[in-house]
């Protein structure tokens, strides 16, 4: 970006020509093979770290996921797509994906529309606004493991904070077993959910509120819009990359759940709360059923890879454009 | 400099629109949404007010009266747990873990980003685009494979085990907020450098990275937070207590004292002062790392 301002330098938006490679011609291949190699010899420590223990431990699942194999020594007993036939059998693993996709839905249509409500509440000049922003965004801070032992506690039937309150207002009726009840177990977990984490969609929300030039509202409100129509057609349409943004981190959130899972129920009652990453822990960490559980870690992956694709490619890709041109906008 | 300042003082400078955009709002009309703020605000600090509280009570005053204040305050549980080396060693575990696993991420990813910000060079984009696909899949899905390398690296049971995986993991968010911060630095000053003989290295040590600071807090803070709160990884690679951190010293803890339920919650309070006193402290570098990965990501 800055490069723009130097003259006689080809550069697009994301090319920096460094000021170094200018040079004579004379030389000039020697002097670009050295360059080359300063700027890769830069990436080096990050990229074997990157290879060895993100890329090659995915690639090595991909390649599991094709044998029967306990763990130990190579695997060496392949069985071909066997373990995904299994897979997409098992009413397990049918089920997670179903959970899965629970959680998606109560997510963008409870917990998101929640947070962002809660923004517009404190984008406004309020007494104690700092607090609350503060109050609401703390339990992001803490561990979902912590979080989860504190919640099995509050939750505890009968004895625990939910029943007791529960049953001081005369509202008993609602209380329950919560985690350790199949038909409540989904929703406890996902009310947990949203107090661990509205506050973070919040915060992007309102950090998408504050970027709203303050001119649009204005001209709206000379317009003669009232309060709901500004935020529906001036508000909600600017904040709409935010948006789409906290519902991706909603949906890989919701892929990879386990911390919280594992903590408060271990996928129980019966499996009525288990997650893909439970089933892949179960299998792969207690069974010694290595194969299959890498099998479970593939379909993650392909679940994931897709998802972000298709997201980039269809929802993502107006934001980079309205970031362009607003860029060259700017640049004026 | 002047952009992350500028961008750090945007909440204050920009909370003041409403305030012209409308009109005059008398405290009467602001009643409601105190009410509906007071009551979220209940349930949000309530889960830790009475967790807080019951650590103060004996077991079996706790079954008497959840919910009330305690009487008479029991000191002997906290006291217990901060008496006792175990707490102490976990603490330990985790702030190690925590530091070695951000010098690690911050400095390979300063380097890998100063090339990526800084060079033109071929495969750039393609190697970019490469760390970047890195933030979309979950960590559970290496999980199973990963320990089968480290088993064979003969690192479980090592805080290596989980510092390099970690940092590996943390590298693409950290790359990508670094090369941001680093494309805005002019480049007059590369230039300048390059004038008074300084080499790629030298701009890099000298120049760049004392003018990064406030972005090297920003993601050595979101590195130190995830760390402190990783709990899967540690699960898998620490399986005798002797490195346990404190996530998985609460589940156990949970797990062997399941009886005595105050002595629980003094103990999951104390494992969650140190987030929350963290987040205190770094609440404007921890919100601008999060926000700004999550647009620029």
């Amino acid at each position: 970006m800055t490069s723009t301002f130097l003259p006689d330098k080809r550069t697009g938006p994301d090319v920096d020509v460094p000021p170094m490679s200018a040079g004579a011609a004379k030389g000039r291949a020697r002097r670009r093979a050295l360059h080359w190699l300063t700027a890769v010899a830069f990436q080096v420590p990050a990229l074997v770290l990157f290879l060895v223990l993100v890329l090659l431990p995915i690639l090595f699942a991909l390649y599991a996921a094709f044998f029967r194999w306990g763990g130990f020594g190579m695997p060496s007993d392949y069985i071909g797509t066997d373990n995904f036939t299994r897979l997409f059998q098992d009413p397990v693993f049918l089920g997670d994906l179903w959970r899965c996709l629970v959680l998606v839905v109560l997510s963008v249509a409870v917990q998101l529309p929640f947070a962002l409500a809660m923004a517009v509440l404190l984008n406004q000049r309020l007494r104690g606004r700092a607090v609350y922003r503060m109050l609401f965004f703390a339990p992001y801070v803490l561990s979902e493991a912590i979080t989860g032992v504190l919640f099995s506690m509050i939750f505890a039937p009968d004895d625990g904070l939910a029943d007791q309150l529960l049953g001081h207002v005369g509202l008993d009726g609602l209380g329950g077993e919560w985690f350790a009840d199949p038909s409540m177990v989904m929703a406890t977990l996902f009310l947990v959910m949203t107090w661990k984490y509205f506050g973070f969609h919040m915060m992007l929300y309102l950090a998408g509120l504050q970027s709203i030039p303050r001119e649009l509202t204005e001209a709206a409100l000379i317009d003669g819009a009232n309060a709901w129509q500004r935020f529906r057609s001036v508000t909600l349409p600017l904040l709409a990359p935010t948006l789409r943004i906290s519902v991706f981190l909603s949906v890989i959130g919701a892929i990879q759940l386990f911390d919280l899972v594992w903590v408060t129920t271990a996928g129980g009652p019966d499996h009525h709360s288990e997650t893909m990453a439970v089933t892949m822990f179960q299998y792969g960490f207690k069974r010694y059923q290595v194969g299959y559980a890498s099998a479970i870690s593939v379909v993650m992956f392909g679940i994931s890879l897709v998802f972000a694709l298709a997201y980039q490619r269809f929802v993502l890709r107006r934001d980079l454009e309205g970031a362009t041109t607003t860029m060259r906008g700017d640049a004026k | 400099m002047t952009a992350t300042l500028g961008k750090s003082a945007k909440p204050s400078k920009l909370s003041k629109p409403s305030r012209s955009g409308k009109p005059a709002k008398p405290g009467r009309k602001s009643l409601p949404l105190h009410l509906i703020l007071g009551v979220v605000g209940a349930v949000m600090g309530l889960p830790l007010l009475y967790a807080a509280l019951s650590g103060f009570k004996s077991t079996d005053q706790l079954s008497r009266n959840p919910v009330g204040l305690p009487g008479p305050w029991v000191l002997s549980n906290y006291g217990d747990i901060l008496g006792s080396g175990d707490f102490w060693r976990l603490v330990g575990n985790s702030t190690l873990i925590a530091v070695a696993t951000t010098v690690l991420v911050v400095a390979v990813s300063a380097l890998a980003a100063f090339s990526f910000a800084r060079f033109a060079f071929r495969g750039r984009e393609l190697l970019f685009t490469l760390f970047t696909m890195g933030l979309m899949f979950p960590f559970a899905v290496a999980a199973l494979p990963l320990f089968l390398l480290l088993r064979s690296m003969g690192l479980l049971d090592n805080p290596l085990g989980v510092i390099l995986p970690q940092a590996a993991f943390g590298l693409p968010m950290t790359i990508i907020i670094l090369r941001g911060f680093f494309r805005e630095i002019p480049g007059e000053l590369e230039e300048a450098a390059t004038v008074d003989g300084c080499g790629p290295l030298g701009f890099f040590w000298r120049v760049l990275l004392p003018m990064a600071r406030p972005a090297l807090g920003t993601v050595s803070v979101l590195a130190v937070v995830t760390s402190w709160n990783n709990f899967f990884l540690p699960l898998l690679v620490f399986t005798d207590s002797t490195w346990w951190t404190l996530p998985i010293g609460v589940q156990q803890f949970q797990g062997q004292y399941s009886a005595d339920y105050a002595r629980v919650f003094a103990y999951l309070v104390l494992a969650m002062v140190p987030a929350l006193a963290f987040y205190s402290v770094a609440e404007r570098q921890l919100v601008g790392g999060l926000t700004a990965g999550a647009t620029k990501g």
